[in-house]
C-alpha cells in the first residue's frame, strides 16, 4: 500500500497509466476507423459478405496472446507491437457487431429510402448506419473492454511501460504483491470508467430510439 | 377520364421453399384515374400487399404490364409513396427532419417551406421537434403521410395505413384524409378489409376474391362527401360487399 503511494507521488504510476491509455486510445481508434465501415460494407453488399466473412471468423478464434511472437518480428518492441495487437483484438468484435446491426435493419426503412429515392452513400450514411447503431455500439463497448484486456497482456511481453509492465515489473523486482494487486485494481477502475464513458454513447439519437419502451 | 395507372393482365405467384409455386395473383387487370381515390377490399392473405407492391414497384410481375401516364413502371421512385401498417418514418431523427430528409435535391428554402407546410396541413406543427418514439399512434401515422406528401408524389398507396390504430383515431383519420384530399387531391389506391373504410373514402372498391386474386366486383360509390356509413346506401352496399366477400349469408 505504501508502495503503491510513494509510486503515485513520484508520477510512475501515472506515467503507466497514460503509457496504457495511449496504446488503447490508438489501437482503439484504428480498429473502429476500420471495423465499422468494413462491417457496413459487408453487411450491405452480399458479395463483400460472402468473401470476407470466412477470413473474419477463421482469424476471430486466434487468441490475440498467439499473436505476440509475430507482432515483435514484424513490429519490433516498441509501442507498435501492443498498438497492432489491441488493433487486432478489438476490430473482431466490431465488424461482426457493425455486419449484425446492418443485417437486422428493419425492412421497413429499407424500403422507404428506395420509395423516396434515397441511394448510394446517402443510403448507407443515413439510413442504414443509423438504423443499426445500437448494435454498432454495443461492438464497440465490447471491443474496448477487449482493447483493455489485451494492452495489459501485451505489456507483460517485450516493453517497458504500462500498467502490464508494472505487474511483472513488481513481481520480477523482489515478489512486490502489493504492487501488483494494486496495478489489478487500478486496472479494473479504469476498465469500468471506460465502459461507463462508451454508454454515454446510448444518449445519441440514433441509438436512444431503440431503447425506449 | 386518363387513366392513371393501369394494370393488364397481371400475373405474380411465389416460389415455395419445397419447390412449389404460390399462385397469388391470376391474370388481373384494373385502372385508376387520375385523383381518383380506388379501395381495394379482400379478404386476408388474398394478395392485396402484392399487388400494391407491384402498382408502386417493389416487386414485378411474372408477366403483363403494369403502367402509370403510360410509362412502365420499374422500380420504386418518389412519384408513388407507400404508406404501410408498420410505419417508416424514421426514429432516429425527429418529426421535421423526417420530412426536410426526404426532401433532398430540393433548395434549402423551399424544402423548409414545404416542410413546414405538410406538418401544418396534418397537425403537427407543435411536434416538429418531437422524435417518432414520443408520438402517438395516430400522430405518427399522420407524420408518416405528411412524410409522404411533403414530396408531393402523384399516387398514394396505402397498406392499411390505419390498421394498427384504436377505433377512435382510425375515424379521424379517414376525416383527415378527406380534408387533405380537398386541398390537394391525389390519385389513391388504399387497401383495406375494413368495408366501412372502403365505403367512407373511395371513389371505386374493387371487391378481391381468395387467393389466386381477381377482381369479383367493381363497386361505384357514387356518394357525396361527407359520408355517414349509418347513411342507407352505404349499409346496403356495405352487406352487399360482405355479402361478396362470404361474410355473411
Amino acid at each position: 500500500m505504501l508502495g503503491t503511494i510513494a509510486l503515485a507521488k513520484e508520477g510512475v504510476l501515472v506515467h503507466h497509466i497514460a503509457a496504457s491509455l495511449m496504446r488503447v486510445a490508438v489501437g482503439y481508434f484504428g480498429a473502429v476507423a476500420l471495423a465499422i465501415p468494413l462491417g457496413v460494407a459487408m453487411g450491405w453488399y452480399p458479395p463483400i459478405y460472402r468473401a470476407l466473412n470466412p477470413v473474419i471468423q477463421m482469424l476471430r478464434p486466434i487468441s490475440p496472446i498467439a499473436w505476440i511472437p509475430l507482432a515483435i518480428l514484424w513490429f519490433g518492441v516498441g509501442n507498435a507491437s501492443p498498438i497492432f495487437l489491441i488493433l487486432l483484438s478489438s476490430f473482431f468484435p466490431m465488424v461482426v457487431g457493425t455486419i449484425a446491426g446492418v443485417h437486422s435493419v428493419e425492412r421497413q426503412y429499407i424500403r422507404a429510402a428506395e420509395n423516396f429515392g434515397i441511394t448510394g452513400m446517402k443510403l448507407l450514411r443515413d439510413v442504414i448506419v443509423p438504423a443499426a447503431m445500437a448494435q454498432i455500439v454495443t461492438g464497440m463497448r465490447i471491443g474496448l473492454g477487449v482493447a483493455w484486456l489485451v494492452v495489459v497482456a501485451a505489456e507483460m511481453v517485450a516493453i517497458n511501460s504500462g500498467l502490464g509492465f508494472l505487474i511483472i515489473d513488481s513481481r520480477n523486482a523482489g515478489n512486490r504483491y502489493d504492487l501488483v494487486v494494486a496495478a489489478m485494481v487500478i486496472i479494473g477502475v479504469i476498465g469500468f470508467g471506460l465502459d461507463l464513458l462508451m454508454r454515454r454513447l446510448e444518449r445519441i439519437d440514433s441509438v436512444r430510439w431503440r431503447y425506449v419502451r | 377520364m386518363s387513366a392513371d395507372i393501369e394494370a393488364r393482365d397481371v400475373w405474380k405467384s411465389y416460389q415455395l421453399e419445397d419447390g412449389g409455386t404460390l399462385p397469388v395473383i391470376a391474370g388481373l387487370s384494373l385502372n385508376v384515374a387520375q385523383h381518383e381515390f380506388v379501395a381495394l377490399v379482400g379478404p386476408s392473405g388474398c394478395g392485396k400487399s402484392t399487388l400494391l407492391d407491384l402498382l408502386a414497384g417493389f416487386q414485378k410481375p411474372d408477366s403483363g404490364s403494369i403502367t402509370f401516364v403510360g410509362q412502365p413502371v420499374e422500380r420504386p421512385g418518389p412519384r408513388g409513396i407507400l404508406i404501410t401498417q408498420k410505419g417508416s418514418v424514421f426514429p432516429w431523427i425527429s418529426a421535421w427532419r423526417n420530412l426536410t430528409f426526404v426532401l433532398n435535391s430540393v433548395p434549402e428554402e423551399e424544402r423548409t417551406s414545404r416542410a413546414q407546410h405538410y406538418l401544418d396541413l396534418v397537425g403537427l406543427q407543435d411536434f416538429a421537434s418531437a422524435f417518432p418514439y414520443q408520438l402517438s399512434g395516430g400522430m405518427l401515422q399522420r407524420l408518416e403521410l405528411a412524410r409522404a406528401l411533403v414530396v408531393k408524389p402523384e399516387v398514394l398507396y396505402m397498406d392499411e395505413p390505419f390498421g394498427s390504430l384504436d377505433a377512435l383515431a382510425r375515424l379521424r383519420m379517414r376525416q383527415e384524409l378527406l380534408r387533405i384530399r380537398r386541398e390537394e387531391p391525389q390519385t389513391t389506391v388504399l387497401v383495406t378489409h375494413d368495408v366501412d373504410e372502403a365505403i367512407a373514402l373511395a371513389d371505386r372498391i374493387f371487391v378481391l376474391s381468395q387467393r389466386p386474386m381477381r377482381i369479383m366486383r367493381i363497386v361505384e360509390v357514387g356518394m357525396d362527401h361527407p359520408r355517414s356509413i349509418a347513411d342507407p346506401r352505404a349499409v346496403a352496399l356495405k352487406s352487399s360487399i360482405l355479402h361478396d366477400l362470404g361474410a355473411i349469408e
